[in-house]
């Protein structure tokens, strides 16, 4: 008898009926959302600080490059010692004292600058007055030399390479930007996806171990169909809740943003910054041209198909694994030994996807990754946008299947004994023990 | 009568331990039948057997006379030892899933249930969780589950653990009933009481070995002593005594009496019949008390399990 749909209705009603799902479901994007405000705020508020930065030039050279700007005004000091000079910046509360030493060379400036405050300076105003100072010194210095400055400025260039494939399409830096971010979604879904509903997989096993049900349900259902319906029944509850996540999220973002008329953005991650990185150099009008142009050079299709098999593949791998944990031991603390070797390969498969198929998607350890079935899901999911030639993308999946379907042999057999099993905790010698029974 | 349940040269290891060795054992249609033996024993593991939990090394199961498949699920109900239920799903939702994983459609479950819980008296406890429940409450749910699809064959662990007296007699008279009605029902226990009272067949089993099986009157016949419990008043005790004593096997005896009775235990050799001993008596005193003792479950067990 196929009880398959009977029992994935039972995990799927429970798992969205639970108070605690309904809660995460509702109350997660609104967490993630307020945090997100929260540190724009915040960020938006640092940025907005009000600076006064006093200027001591013994010299008198470089003092005319600072020009109070926005959120910094810079105060020049003159005929006073630098004691003097320390008391007063003190007294009147200014962010700090910028004091250059006295002295008739050139070369020697650079090494007799020193800044004085009450705390220590933040890292991006040091950096801002460093630069400024570089910028002068180096001018003067080509000034000494007989050089005209103008001559230098006139003759700098803005370089952007347009990209032109052999088949004439045109790509661009966004391209490989846009890509970047598909790639690494898809990648960090799966890894996300894994961890949240494998965890409920794993306690949902222990919970029909704990209330003693187990033996009853297998006494009419098979274990493996009980096993694959846990999976799919737990699965789908995380696709419901992540289609609500999504739009719930995208609503309060939404919102938020016209409200409070904070840009998100403020909150930037390392990805955004390569973004911005990559956009620099051309226009706005451009970037928004090239980034539709880049989204119409994906291979869509393929993106979409290799995402759907891959992602299930992926995820059906590692929940396997996660429901035999489950069956192995009575209860979740028990749990931690076996779900370090899990988590391991999964771990490595993101951090190889973000460090090196960002910087090289078709070099070695990226393509060697995308092979091996434990990684293969995330890093390959990563690599496609890139073009990833379609034998490689079979061989991978065809791989991941074989694994797959070994895995969940494995996992059965140690879920059928695993679950008519109470009391002590496993080792692994036994777990082997067990696929023999 | 015909046997619905046929286990034959069952073995079963784990890895070195063996479970189970070479064990056979023949239900009878209708019978209730005891499946004893000490804890460890291996009957567990028969009766996860016969429910196709774990699969044999060796050994083949029939159950009425065919082999055993997946389309006999839904001819066996078992109520294992260790048994619960799903604690923050709802009675009702629960019962109904666990009767259609037997096979049972939506509409026929419901209809059952409701039939079962205005019988036992717990129809408003549908809409409540099982953690709301006490123990007992949720071993009734338990035992209807077991029973609702009408299974031929019936295979309960320990069913009484749990319940109060009166709770205890309930599921007990649903069990004859369940009989009468045409079922099949194996019982395992070690409260050899209601192996005493229910039982018509019973199999012993010791370290995985199938030690004892037959009947329950044929074994007690096989085990009785020939020994005879009586109470005589007299007036001279001592004397009598002393003359059973030389005639017979004697032994102290104690029970109950109102009088001042002498008590022995009264062993009969194979030629001797009751009759003469009880008309010698007779001639002594006053009989009170002649009662053939018969060996109780209880001390089959435990002799049968030390012997070996």
């Amino acid at each position: 008898m196929n009880h398959l749909p009977l029992i994935i209705k039972r995990e799927y009603l429970t798992k969205v009926k639970n108070k605690s799902f309904i809660v995460m479901t509702i109350l997660s994007p609104i967490l993630v959302i307020v945090l997100i405000t929260v540190v724009a705020y915040l960020s938006q508020l640092n940025n907005d600080k009000q600076r006064t930065i006093c200027i001591l030039d013994e010299t008198g050279l470089v003092q005319d490059v600072f020009k109070s700007e926005d959120n910094t005004t810079y105060n020049r000091l003159e005929n006073m010692t630098l004691a003097d000079a320390k008391e007063l910046v003190k007294q009147t509360n200014a962010y700090g004292l910028l004091h250059v030493e006295g002295s008739n060379h050139l070369d020697s400036i650079s090494d007799h600058i020193k800044f004085y405050s009450e705390d220590s300076p933040s890292l991006t105003v040091i950096s801002n007055l460093e630069s400024k100072i570089d910028k002068k010194i180096e001018n003067l210095k080509l000034q000494e030399k007989g050089v005209d400055i103008a001559m230098i400025e006139a003759s700098k260039t803005n370089v952007n390479i347009e990209q032109e494939s052999f088949d004439g399409e045109k790509t661009s830096k966004i391209d490989s930007v846009v890509k970047l971010f598909f790639g690494s979604a898809a990648g960090y879904l799966l890894f996300m996806f894994i961890i949240i509903y494998g965890n409920m997989i794993m306690r949902s096993v222990i919970e029909e171990k704990t209330s003693r049900i187990i033996e009853v349900i297998i006494s009419s259902v098979k274990p493996m169909q009980l096993m694959l319906g846990k999976i799919i029944g737990t699965s789908l509850a995380g696709i419901t809740q992540f289609i609500i996540w999504l739009f719930i999220g995208g609503a309060l973002l939404f919102t938020v943003s016209i409200v409070f008329g904070i840009d998100t953005s403020q909150a930037q991650t390392p990805n955004q910054q390569m973004i911005e990185g990559a956009m620099q150099n051309s226009n706005i009008n451009m970037q928004i041209q090239d980034v539709y142009n880049s989204l119409h050079h994906l291979p869509m299709t393929n993106l979409i198909i290799a995402f759907l098999l891959f992602f299930i593949g992926g995820y059906l791998l590692y929940s396997s694994l996660y429901a035999a944990i489950g069956a192995a031991v009575d209860n979740e603390t028990d749990t931690q030994q076996f779900l370090l070797p899990v988590m391991m390969p999964l771990i490595l498969a993101v951090y190889i996807g973000f460090f090196t198929v960002i910087e090289d998607p078709h070099g070695t350890v990226s393509t060697v990754f995308s092979f091996i079935p434990l990684t293969s899901p995330v890093v390959m999911l990563m690599r496609i946008p890139f073009g990833v030639p379609m034998w490689q993308q079979v061989v991978s999946l065809l791989l991941l299947i074989g694994t797959f379907i070994f895995t969940v042999w494995f996992a059965a057999k140690i879920y059928r004994v695993g679950i008519l099993m109470y009391g002590k905790k496993p080792s692994y010698k036994e777990l082997i023990k067990w696929i023999k029974y | 009568m015909s046997n619905i349940l046929e286990v034959q040269n069952v073995s079963k290891n784990f890895g070195s331990f063996t479970a189970l060795n070479k064990v056979s054992i023949s239900v009878p249609k209708g019978s209730i039948y005891g499946l004893l033996g000490p804890n460890g024993a291996g009957k567990t593991t028969l009766i996860r057997i016969v429910n196709q939990i774990t699969m044999p090394d060796s050994g083949q199961v029939f159950l009425d006379g065919a082999p055993l498949s997946g389309a006999h699920i839904k001819d066996i109900g078992y109520l294992p030892e260790e048994r619960g239920l799903y604690k923050s799903m709802k009675v009702g939702e629960q019962a109904l899933y666990l009767a259609q994983l037997k096979g049972l459609s939506h509409k026929e479950a419901k209809t059952r249930l409701k039939y079962w819980f205005e019988r036992l008296e717990i129809g408003d406890w549908w809409n409540k969780k099982i953690q709301e429940l006490s123990k007992g409450m949720a071993q009734k749910i338990q035992f209807v589950v077991t029973v609702l699809h009408q299974p031929k064959l019936l295979i309960f662990d320990e069913p009484f653990s749990g319940f109060d007296p009166i709770n205890a007699n309930l599921i007990k008279d649903e069990i004859l009933k369940l009989r009468e009605d045409g079922a099949t029902v194996i019982f395992s226990t070690h409260r050899m009481e209601s192996v005493e009272e229910l039982c018509d067949d019973i199999t012993l089993i010791h370290k995985s070995n199938k030690i004892l099986d037959g009947k329950l009157v044929d074994i007690k016949r096989q085990y009785k002593t020939n020994t005879f419990e009586v109470g005589i008043l007299t007036n001279q005790k001592g004397v009598l005594e002393q003359e059973l004593s030389r005639k017979f096997q004697t032994s102290e005896a104690s029970f109950k009496t109102l009088g001042d009775e002498l008590k022995l235990n009264i062993k009969l050799s194979d030629h001797e019949k009751p009759n003469d001993l009880l008309g010698y008596l007779c001639n002594q005193g006053q009989v009170s008390h002649f009662v053939e003792l018969i060996p109780s479950v209880n001390e089959i067990f435990i002799q049968t399990v030390k012997n070996h």
